[in-house]
């Protein structure tokens, strides 16, 4: 049992007074690297604000660490999908990754050694040294990602939850991106969660796919879950998985292509 | 050879015309008084200041003002000091906004119906008000001036318990400021937070509004700051020239003004609207 990081048992989950999935069964292993996926909408993000105790079940039970999700869980490092870093956000990248470190505690004090060397090794472990001193504001897109993986790694957190990291890079930064967390996966023996749009940048690191769609949930390893059978299953409509010779896979359903994010859709909240 | 010895001589000549000036300054106490309010003031504006740009709450905070403003004007009314007023409206204010969560510290449309409601009732207060429209007046455009010594004592002792307070929930806050959601998920009291930053951002405004005024508050409370940010990567070096900036506007702006018959509101503003004209453009990024 020691091995099953998560557990989820007859899982519904509701938004708003809306029901957005039920009858989840899943598990997921200590070190393992999942992803997330599914249209808009189908209830992603709410599956993390479940697992990171800020949103109980309708029904069922989930069980992380053998215990019921709480808030505030040190055991887990979480990544947003953001809106705050602009232009007006001229904070150096070190700051955010020691407050990220320090930043529960109260009392003013400058930073202590203990805070700098956490800061600065998970600053290296995403390979962003050279980033410590720039402004935040000044950052691309793929730069920023590497920032706030470090600054959920600088706690040392045994599961992550990273939301959408993908969504505003071209595919080659997508792929320098999953690398890189894919070595912290394999590497740290740290449970992934990743919740994407697209999964082609993903496929070939994956352990498993959750697929959510149409109020259900699909889990499995990849080459299991997307499949036009299985998903025809899950959507409870003809669904073809088209594959090209470079491996690269489009889900085709009766709502058009899922293979590109629907960018006005973004920051739903579900 | 001689033309050093009279650049030195007029050095000392300015140094001692410096002194002098400074001393007949200092020799009226509705100077001494002027200055150490706008000391203590100018201080806690800048360290808040920075808080406020980084959470993106300047238009709250010209709200509180206003709300503040009502409060005065409802005190002159009642002939108790104005400033008790201005405290008790914005932070009542203040902690309302931030109940409500810390987005809606961001609804412009909201705030702005309220600000606007506030300024509406102060004019009643001070229409009602039979005595002089003097008030009014400093109340909307600070009269540092004039201020008692029984308000400067009161000016310091909200700024310490404002600095204090500040320097308990620095870290959180500034966290909170970066980012909320992931604040949040580590289980961090993020409303509390939000509304305790706000009733220290209120009692900062109402202080604040003694040296410039409810409508050029931002001038102690915005502008430094983001003259601050646009210098600056580190918060600590950046509520440092905040600080800065707004001591040095103050006091230029109050030495200015016991030679020149103009307000000081307007020597601090003009020269904070400088400085940070001077970073925007001027200064190489």
């Amino acid at each position: 049992m020691q091995s099953e990081i998560v557990v989820a048992k007859d899982l519904a989950v509701s938004y708003k007074n809306k029901s957005v999935w039920k009858n989840a069964n899943f598990s997921v292993r200590r070190g393992e690297f999942v992803a997330v996926i599914g249209p808009n909408g189908a209830g992603k993000t709410t599956l993390f604000r479940m697992l990171l105790g800020l949103q109980k079940p309708d029904k069922g039970t989930i069980k992380i660490f053998d215990a019921d999700p709480r808030r505030g869980n040190p055991k887990i490092g979480y990544v947003p999908q953001r809106h705050t870093i602009d232009n007006d956000t001229n904070i150096e990248c070190v700051e955010l990754v020691r407050l990220a470190f320090s930043g529960n505690r109260w009392g003013f004090s400058l930073s202590s050694r203990k805070e700098k060397k956490a800061a600065d090794e998970a600053l290296a472990a995403v390979g962003a040294t050279e980033l410590a001193n720039k402004s935040l504001a000044s950052l691309s897109g793929g730069e920023l990602q590497r920032i706030f993986l470090a600054e959920a790694l600088v706690s040392n957190p045994e599961m992550l939850l990273l939301d959408e990291p993908l969504s505003n890079l071209d595919i080659r930064r997508a792929k320098e991106l999953v690398e890189l967390i894919n070595g912290i996966v394999s590497s740290r023996k740290v449970t992934t969660f990743l919740v994407a749009h697209d999964i082609n940048p993903l496929i070939q690191s994956l352990d498993k796919v959750i697929y959510i769609a149409n109020g259900r949930v699909a889990i499995g390893k990849p080459e299991e879950v997307l499949t036009s059978e299985s998903l025809t299953r899950l959507y409870g409509t003809h669904v073809e998985v088209l594959k090209d010779s470079m491996g690269h896979i489009l889900i085709h359903t009766l709502y058009g292509i899922q293979e590109e994010p629907r960018r006005d859709e973004d920051h739903d909240k579900y | 050879m001689e033309s050093r010895r009279n650049r030195a001589g007029m050095k000392t000549m300015i140094n001692i015309n410096l002194f002098s000036a400074l001393e007949s300054v200092f020799r009226y106490s509705f100077m001494q008084h002027a200055f150490e309010a706008g000391t203590v003031i100018a201080i806690v504006a800048g360290i808040i200041g920075y808080l406020v740009v980084l959470r993106r709450t300047s238009f709250a905070a010209h709200a509180y003002a206003e709300i503040g403003f009502a409060g005065a004007a409802g005190s002159v009314l009642l002939g108790i000091n104005p400033l008790i007023g201005l405290l008790s409206a914005s932070i009542i204010g203040g902690s309302a906004i931030a109940v409500l969560g810390r987005s809606a510290s961001q609804r412009d449309v909201e705030i702005g119906s309220v600000l606007a409601f506030a300024l509406g009732l102060g004019l009643l207060f001070i229409s009602l008000y039979t005595g002089y429209a003097t008030e009014a007046y400093s109340i909307l455009f600070g009269e540092i001036l004039g201020i008692s010594s029984g308000s400067v004592l009161l000016t310091l002792a909200v700024s310490l318990i404002i600095l204090a307070a500040a320097a308990v929930v620095y870290r959180p806050i500034l966290f909170d400021s970066l980012d909320e959601e992931v604040a949040e998920a580590k289980g961090m009291p993020t409303l509390l937070l939000g509304v305790i930053f706000m009733v220290l951002l209120a009692a900062a405004v109402s202080i604040a509004i003694q040296v410039v005024g409810v409508l050029l508050i931002f001038a102690l409370m915005v502008t430094p700051a983001a003259i601050a940010i646009r210098l600056t990567k580190k918060p600590v070096y950046a509520i440092a020239i905040s600080v800065l900036v707004a001591l040095l506007a103050t006091w230029i702006g109050l030495f200015i003004s016991f030679y020149e018959p103009y307000p000081v509101s307007f020597f601090i503003t003009s020269i904070v609207f400088a400085s940070y004209l001077f970073v925007r453009f001027v200064y190489p990024k």
